[in-house]
């Protein structure tokens, strides 16, 4: 696979603030590559830093193999999908999808005749006269990215494109962006705080916080194998447990669970001491007899598909369980005392 | 409360006043707006009397002063009369170059306060408004002191060996210019600045991304999207500049004669001709009228590709 875009060491600092620290990673041709992390975490700087509106203090950037960071925004063949779309209020549909085209030196009837494919591509050919604000959010969104694409650059950047939309819109959308970065072949790197729309959409997903690339990989891999508290906590929901790992031989530990039960599980290359073990929520099996971990439950909470039952620990910690909403599931009463059962390799060891 | 608060259909539309809410604004705009036009209408079409003042009979003497000559003596067959659409011509053409300067030098000023961090923009309007606080009259007739032949601005230009003997600033249309350009430009600068605080800079961005240089950025959507600061900016200084008579008074001379010192000529002292002056004033009320008015159509009517 050949790189698109390679991001060497980059760090940004906004006077004493750092925004990146050395940030290195690697997105490939045809990906769609996702950065993912809360509000302040550098993903739209680093963004940005891609798209030319901002420099870098260290490190470099290239693009295809050739170092962009000399490059005016205006000279670079990436695109931008913006946040709040940043549509030109006084030109028409029509004008925006074809804006670059008319900056790139292409003719009228020829920038005419992209720009309504292009809007077609987006359903959106019967808008072309209309003015942006007369468009509902989804549309202008449509358009943003009918523009983005019209030019045909080998890397459409998006920043939080569906942030401002409805949910219905949202998840609609999710499926026509992938859609589209399929049929395009267009590496896409979608920014995003929204780890459900990441996990929906990206073939790897960068997980940033506070400046620092965390962890990339497939969303299965962060899921199932987070490398750090951060990631586990920040994708999905998960318990987390403080355990003492009593015994660690090769890539297997063993560690003693509040009340005292031993489980194996992989080792992490962490070694003995105090640790956490992150456990998911959907992984918990309720048992009334022994389980590994005997519980208090405390609240039982209907969720329609689901039930959340939060539970306490011996040692004082909440624990939350989901269980599936079926019909012959016997549900616990709070006050009640049960056993957890883990499921088999589902509980990760995490460093600190 | 209910029962003291007057309840009408139209209050209950956001945004929507009741009519009867608005009459001191009627009231405001009746008498010193419309009365005052419409008493300089019935003026200019009465006949004057020596030592100002008019005569309650209708004359179309002032409009034909104005546009028609019959000589000296008037004997002569009557020929169109230049005096005057001449003093129109060379006003309309100061405005208009005092707007363009104030437009070239208030757009980046305008530009660099907007752009400032929020907390100093304050002060930077604070400090193009400080001169405005003292009369205008006080301080035209400054500058007629600091660029007359032997004033500081020339010592100090000679000072610095730039020229080797005095410029002749004063009484000329350079001199003018410059009062009214030195008068009117926060006019120019706060409208823009106030569009321009509204820019959404996303748009630059978006436009660069799309392949658009800087000076393109500017013409295509900046200037597009702030165009109405910058037109409420030229009317407020092309208005205002064109009637102007105190710049031209202290500042010109005989040949930079202007419309206000026509009109303001013909209400003083006893040489006066107050239905010439309205007549003056009525037909620059009327200009400026069809100005706005074709402005304003051509505006509604842009044609969009």
């Amino acid at each position: 696979m050949s790189k698109a875009i390679e991001i060497d060491g980059v760090s940004k600092r906004f006077g004493t603030f750092v925004a990146l620290n050395d940030v290195s990673m690697s997105i490939g041709d045809n990906e769609f590559f996702t950065l993912l992390g809360p509000s302040g975490c550098g993903k739209t700087t680093l963004l940005r830093m891609i798209a030319g509106f901002e420099g870098t203090t260290q490190g470099s950037i290239r693009l295809f193999g050739q170092d962009i960071a000399a490059l005016e925004p205006n000279l670079r063949p990436v695109n931008t999908v913006f946040q709040n779309y940043a549509l030109f209020p006084h030109m028409s549909v029509i004008d925006n999808v074809a804006f670059g085209l008319k900056m790139k030196g292409m003719d009228l009837p020829a920038r005419r005749k992209r720009a309504g494919e292009m809007l077609e591509m987006v359903h959106l050919q019967d808008f072309a006269q209309r003015m942006p604000a007369q468009l509902s959010g989804g549309q202008q969104q449509r358009v943003a990215l009918a523009r983005a694409l019209a030019p045909a650059p080998k890397v459409l950047l998006l920043d939080e494109p569906l942030s401002a939309l409805d949910l219905k819109l949202r998840q609609a959308m999710r499926v026509e962006l992938k859609t589209l970065q399929e049929t395009t072949g267009i590496t896409f790197i979608f920014v995003t705080h929204d780890q459900e729309e990441a996990l929906t959409m990206s073939d790897r997903i960068a997980v940033m916080s506070a400046g620092q690339v965390q962890q990339i990989g497939t969303a299965q891999d962060i899921y199932e194998a987070p490398v750090n508290r951060f990631v586990a906590d920040f994708i999905g929901e998960t318990n987390l447990l403080a355990v003492e790992v009593a015994a660690v031989s090769g890539d297997v530990a063993e560690v003693v669970l509040p009340g005292g039960h031993r489980l194996r599980c992989a080792a992490a290359g962490l070694g003995r001491g105090a640790q956490t073990l992150s456990i998911r929520p959907e992984r918990i099996g309720i048992v009334q007899a022994d389980g590994d971990l005997t519980v208090l439950v405390e609240r039982v909470i209907y969720l329609g598909t689901d039930l959340q039952v939060i539970t306490r620990a011996p040692g004082g910690g909440s624990l939350t369980v989901r269980m599936q909403n079926a019909a012959r599931i016997a549900v616990p009463q709070p006050g009640a005392q049960v056993g957890l059962q883990f499921e088999e390799g589902a509980a990760r060891l995490l460093a600190g | 409360m209910a029962a003291i608060l007057p309840q009408t259909d139209t209050a209950a539309v956001p945004g929507r006043v009741p009519f009867r809410l608005l009459w001191p604004t009627w009231l405001v705009i009746g008498a010193f707006l419309l009365l005052p036009v419409l008493v300089m209408a019935v003026y200019s079409f009465l006949t004057k009397e020596f030592r100002g003042g008019v005569i309650w009979q209708f004359s179309l003497a002032a409009y034909d002063q104005f546009f028609i000559t019959r000589g000296l003596f008037g004997d002569e067959p009557a020929q169109i009369e230049w005096t005057y659409v001449t003093i129109f011509g060379r006003s309309i053409w100061q405005a208009f170059l005092a707007t363009v300067i104030c437009l070239v030098v208030g757009f980046p000023t305008a530009w660099f306060i907007a752009t400032r961090p929020e907390k100093t923009r304050g002060l930077w309007l604070f400090m193009i408004t400080i001169p405005y606080w003292v009369n205008l009259l006080i301080r035209t007739v400054s500058l007629k002191f600091l660029i007359r032949d032997n004033g500081p601005l020339n010592d100090a230009l000679i000072g610095v060996g730039l020229i080797d003997s005095p410029m002749t600033l004063i009484n000329t249309n350079g001199a003018v210019l410059l009062g009214l350009f030195y008068s009117y430009l926060p006019f120019m600068v706060l409208p823009i600045y106030a569009a321009v605080e509204r820019y959404n800079f996303t748009l630059s961005e978006a436009a660069a991304d799309l392949y658009a240089s800087r000076w393109v950025i500017l013409r295509e959507i900046v200037v597009p999207v702030v165009r109405p600061g910058i037109v409420a900016g030229c009317i407020l200084v092309f208005v205002p500049s064109l009637g102007a008579f105190l710049a031209p008074d202290l500042l010109g001379g005989a040949k930079t004669f202007m419309i206000g010192s026509l009109i303001e000529e013909q209400f003083k002292g006893t040489q006066g001709n107050w239905p010439f002056g309205s007549a003056v004033a009525m037909i620059l009320m009327s200009l400026v009228l069809v100005v706005l008015v074709f402005y304003a159509r051509a505006q509604s009517k842009r044609g969009r590709t």
